[in-house]
């Protein structure tokens, strides 16, 4: 009996201690800045928004119809881990003939859960406690926090309007340490819009070679490329064996609903992430899948022609907010426009904030992706025509005000 | 006549939104107004840009709703100017909305545009039926028009996207 006392009294004593059942890696972990803006903006009528990371395109049709039949048919099981073969032989074959890179359909391709999940289970394949990866910053929101929670350390690097967003060899190499174990990359970059061309891509290949590093290169918005043609960074002489690829269909086929991505690496790094990817995920949803392999064969039109109206989109928003005076260099890239707003004295939380409340424009503040984004804002012209127009004459009120 | 990118782009602005205005379209395709100007003027010259309409939702019209009438045409092609001068007897009437030679069964296809059937009937039976090459006619009467020229009538085009996202 007084044993018994004993043993529940130590119980409660210890349950007492525990402050938190949350593990101190996500206690510790910042929620990202958009999701604040977004709970602003979300409570408001008639915003136009210019906040959101996404096509303004619905799916074409015929790949919402290709996934309503796999339905019909009762294609309602799981896939093969990696995805569906059908589907990860149209990847390789759409890789090769678009970008010139090659990866065999049978162990160097998985279909992933978004390009978001690919990053995931890349960064915790290479990653072991304390490794470093570094982040080039304005950045994607995930890639620093997926970092840490894959048990790595994300050292971040910043780049600067005057060069375009884009980083040197020199910037990079001062970031590495005897830690240092990749890189992500993204280009066309989101917020910025940057493309990264063959002499950029040469000299970050460069430093990777040097320092035995591998790269992980998002190229989800690589459809999306309006003045010269993209390059891969695995088509860098010597890369491929280095970069982890990583794309999907959310942007260039306006598929983000979806949540269909892939990535793309050789076999050894293939393997092991699948290990993580059959135990976690198991597969990508099947009807997505389906909805995928009609988007490679039927559907590239559809991708070009939402190329060209982004291209148009660009220049008419570059333009207009040039003369504005907000100053944005021309993205190659993306559908993001990065202005900086510097010449209003405002900080870009204080642009945005007050640009939502005074003329109902949502932006996204630049500081959201790091400290480097600070002074500029991040519009998106994946929006209509009458939307930009709209929002070019409420921006233009605003300033006239300030 | 061999189009220019820009040129190209030009049109296919134009055949989505014929209102765009020519200062938009000057930023759009990275151009200053005159030269924009200069190629507008140079499609529409060449008579590649034909016209500029709007497409009418007309069933939405009290009192002017109207029908549309498809008619195949069976006829007898003359000696050296084939099918041409019954196709210009025919599309000279403002009854007709549309003209095309067809393969298949029938020659041409005639879309007829009138206030009732009942005058529809009247211009088949009056004016088509009796030209002299007219052999028959199939009269199809249309009952709903869902989409016309690439433009769904009723289309829900709402923005489902949540207002910010990363």
């Amino acid at each position: 009996m007084n044993k018994m006392m004993m043993t529940e009294e130590l119980w409660c004593l210890l349950n007492m201690k525990k402050t938190s059942y949350l593990s101190k890696t996500v206690e510790e972990l910042k929620p990202s800045g958009i999701r604040r803006f977004f709970d602003l903006a979300a409570g408001m009528e008639g915003v136009i928004s210019l906040g959101v990371g996404e096509p303004d395109f619905v799916t074409s049709w015929s790949v919402r119809e290709a996934a309503i039949l796999s339905l019909e048919q009762g294609y309602t099981s799981y896939t093969a881990n990696a995805g569906l073969l059908e589907l990860r032989e149209e990847i390789s074959a759409y890789m090769g003939q678009s970008f010139g890179v090659s990866y065999s359909p049978k162990n160097e391709i998985i279909v992933t859960v978004g390009a978001s999940q690919a990053l995931d289970i890349a960064l915790r394949a290479i990653v072991d406690p304390g490794d470093e990866v570094i982040v080039i910053e304005p950045s994607f929101v995930s890639y620093a926090p997926l970092v840490v929670l894959a048990g790595g350390k994300a050292v971040t690097v910043n780049t600067k309007k005057e060069n375009d967003f884009k980083v040197s060899k020199e910037e990079l190499e001062q970031a590495i340490t005897a830690r240092t174990k990749a890189i992500i990359l993204c280009s066309p970059n989101n917020p910025t819009g940057t493309m990264l061309g063959r002499e950029d891509l040469i000299g970050i290949a460069e430093v990777a070679k040097k320092y035995d590093l591998l790269i992980l290169s998002d190229e989800i918005y690589a459809e999306l490329s309006y003045d010269e043609q993209f390059v891969s960074l695995a088509a860098i002489d010597g890369m491929r064996e280095r970069t982890i690829l990583i794309s999907g269909f959310s942007k260039g086929f306006a598929m983000t609903g979806w949540r269909l991505g892939f990535v793309c690496a050789p076999e050894e790094i293939t393997q092991a992430m699948l290990k993580i990817h059959q135990y976690a995920m198991m597969c990508a949803p099947t009807m997505a899948q389906f909805a995928a392999v009609e988007a490679l064969r039927n559907g590239r039109d559809d991708v070009e022609e939402m190329r060209k109206s982004y291209r148009r989109r660009r220049n008419y928003f570059v333009h207009s907010l040039n003369e504005l005076g907000l100053e944005c260099h021309t993205p190659g890239g993306a559908f993001y426009v990065f202005p900086s707003i510097k010449s209003t004295g405002l900080t870009s939380l204080q642009f945005a904030e007050r640009l939502l409340l005074e003329e109902k424009v949502a932006v996204v503040p630049g500081d959201v992706f790091g400290e480097s984004g600070e002074g500029h804002i991040r519009c998106s012209y994946a929006s209509s025509m009458e939307q930009l127009q709209e929002s070019i004459k409420r921006i233009k009120s605003f300033l006239e005000r300030l | 006549m061999k189009l220019t990118e820009k040129e190209l782009e030009i049109v296919e602005i134009l055949e989505k939104d014929a209102r765009t205005s020519t200062e938009d379209m000057a930023k759009m395709l990275n151009l200053s107004l005159e030269e924009t100007e200069v190629l507008i003027k140079k499609l529409e010259e060449s008579n590649v840009i034909v016209q500029y309409s709007a497409i009418v939702d007309w069933s939405k019209i009290a009192g002017h709703e109207g029908v549309t009438a498809m008619i195949d045409v069976k006829v007898t092609p003359k000696r050296g100017v084939g099918f041409d001068e019954i196709a210009e007897r025919i599309y000279r009437f403002k009854e007709v909305k549309a003209l095309y030679l067809m393969s298949g069964a029938y020659d041409l296809s005639v879309v007829v545009e009138g206030k009732s059937m009942n005058e529809v009937a009247h211009f088949v039976s009056d004016k088509l039926s009796t030209l002299d090459s007219v052999l028959s006619t199939t009269t199809h009467f249309i009952l709903k028009k869902y989409k016309h020229d690439g433009t769904i009538f009723e289309q829900n085009d709402d923005d489902r996207r949540i207002v910010v996202s990363p």
